[in-house]
């Protein structure tokens, strides 16, 4: 059987670098940081008291009050970003046949700030049970995708990906398959994350994952430098308009790339801590080629998952060398985290559209913040420092890693 | 109007993202206002704030027009 194949004909993204993806690739080439002190919420007691907000973004802008006050901020993030999709790529209600297009959406936490909120005024009350009765609704995880079939009369495939940050990559794939297997024309694709808020601070304070540079928020997120102190905790959504071939030729769509395949696996190793040999990345990096019916000296640039982390970033690096051989130092890596922070649940999506972005316009974004090499790194390979580079893109890949263990890649190609 | 019949209006006009105008003593949540299911469930919650009061869900039940809201309250409100 041949499989159908898949290209991008939208993007929409609402990133710590800027509220549309034009926005976010400037930024991205031009090496801007998108940390400062947070000021979502009161973090002075806090031990990490910045992050990589999303600016100036007022949900009454794009949504009407009764309806932004009605869903948590990851689902105000993922309505625009998909609004901004949706109408990138043309998409109208008499265009198109609505049975045919779904929405696979990820998330790593969902409605956090809801929750919490929630939980924290009943415990403020006598024990008389006071939920509001949006709770729920807003909270849940897959209320992002149920909510965009509803704005846009999307009545295809339905449902939401959870595999923490991995979570938008392993959602992309299964748009891959759905369009492969013929399931749908369009899958509306991507993910969406905001937990920037007491829990998820504290959370993850508590883990120590995250960098505590506080006395400099611009430079805490700098993958593959010596002195990284763990990821800075970054926001956001992505959504890609992923559509059959066929599909888009037919109805004269702009093609940005195709989506040539990608691969899931997992570490089966411990909950927090990768692989020392970075073997589930190794693994989802050559199921990802296989898939992709490529070769590794095919790919012209990684987009790392390098969240700067101590051992992360090693685990990686080990992986990409053992899969690319000397190719490995022929290719372009980054992470861009270095800029986004690291939005979790939205890194895979906000990250794919780099990729893509980098094919079309042959330009390899930069990692920013790198001050000192890290003597546990091969110097040979190519982390395209402080500055981005101009080389030929005809394919890119993305990794994602998420807690559990789970890793994902996808891959794609420049169209022609 | 008095004072609790503001009160009632201005949380309705909150909630329900509706037009002062609209909000009559005649109107129905549901079929005026466009409140759902939840809506309503969660103007109660606001009324219950509000005055400080607790509604039992049978006597709920029976509020579903501003009017009905506002004469609830103006006999129940502390």
């Amino acid at each position: 059987m041949e499989f159908k194949r898949i290209v991008v004909t939208g993007m929409g993204a609402l990133t710590p670098l800027g509220n549309t993806v034009d926005e976010y690739w400037s930024g991205l080439i031009h090496g801007v940081p998108g940390a400062a002190p947070i000021t979502l919420f009161d973090a002075s007691k806090f031990r990490t008291r910045f992050a990589c907000e999303v600016k100036n973004f007022d949900p009454t802008q794009f949504l009407d009050k009764k309806e932004a006050r009605k869903v948590d901020r990851f689902t105000q993030f993922a309505l625009v970003a998909s609004d901004q999709a949706v109408s990138d790529a043309g998409l109208t209600r008499e265009n198109i046949n609505p049975d045919r297009i779904g929405v696979v959406l990820g998330s790593g936490i969902g409605g956090l700030i809801t929750f919490q909120n929630e939980v924290v005024d009943f415990a403020k009350g006598d024990g008389t049970p006071r939920f509001n009765p949006f709770f729920i609704p807003k909270m849940i995880l897959d209320i992002a995708a149920g909510q965009i079939s509803m704005r846009h009369n999307f009545r295809g495939p339905n449902y939401a990906v959870v595999s923490a940050c991995a979570s938008s990559t392993n959602a992309m794939i299964d748009a891959i398959n759905l369009i492969r297997l013929g399931k749908a024309d369009i899958i509306v694709t991507g993910g969406s994350e905001a937990v920037i808020s007491e829990a998820g601070v504290g959370g993850f304070n508590a883990m120590k994952a995250m960098s505590e540079r506080n006395d400099d928020p611009a430079t805490a997120s700098r993958p593959y430098d010596k002195d990284r102190d763990g990821f800075v905790m970054g926001e956001g959504a992505g959504v890609l308009i992923f559509e059959e071939l066929e599909h888009a030729k037919k109805r004269g769509a702009k093609i940005y790339c195709e989506v040539i395949g990608g691969g899931a696996t997992a570490d089966a190793h411990h909950i927090t801590a990768p692989h020392p040999d970075g073997l589930g990345a190794k693994n989802v990096m050559t199921e990802a080629l296989k898939d992709a019916g490529i070769q590794p000296a095919d790919v012209d640039y990684i987009n790392t998952h390098g969240t700067s982390t101590p051992l992360g970033d090693i685990a990686e690096t080990k992986a990409i060398i053992e899969v690319f051989g000397d190719h490995a130092y022929e290719l372009n890596i980054s992470s861009t985290k270095s800029m986004t922070g690291h939005c979790l649940g939205a890194a895979g999506v906000i990250e794919a559209i780099a990729c893509i972005k980098s094919v079309v316009h042959n330009m390899v974004p930069p990692t920013i913040n790198h001050f000192t090499d890290d003597p546990e790194l091969d110097p040979r390979l190519n982390f395209t420092f402080n500055k981005a580079q101009e080389r030929p893109v005809n394919i890119a890949l993305s990794n994602t890693f998420g807690f559990g263990g789970h890793n994902a890649c996808v891959i794609v190609k420049k169209y022609s | 109007m008095s004072d609790i019949a503001s009160r009632v209006k201005k949380i309705i006009v909150d909630k329900l993202g509706v037009d002062e105008a609209e909000v009559t003593n005649e109107a129905s949540f549901t079929n005026d206002l466009g409140a759902d299911s939840l809506d309503t469930v969660e103007l109660i919650m606001e009324f219950e704030k509000e005055f400080n009061i607790s509604i039992p869900d049978e006597q709920a039940e029976t509020i579903t027009t501003v009017g009905q809201a506002v004469s609830y309250l103006e006999e129940h409100a502390k």
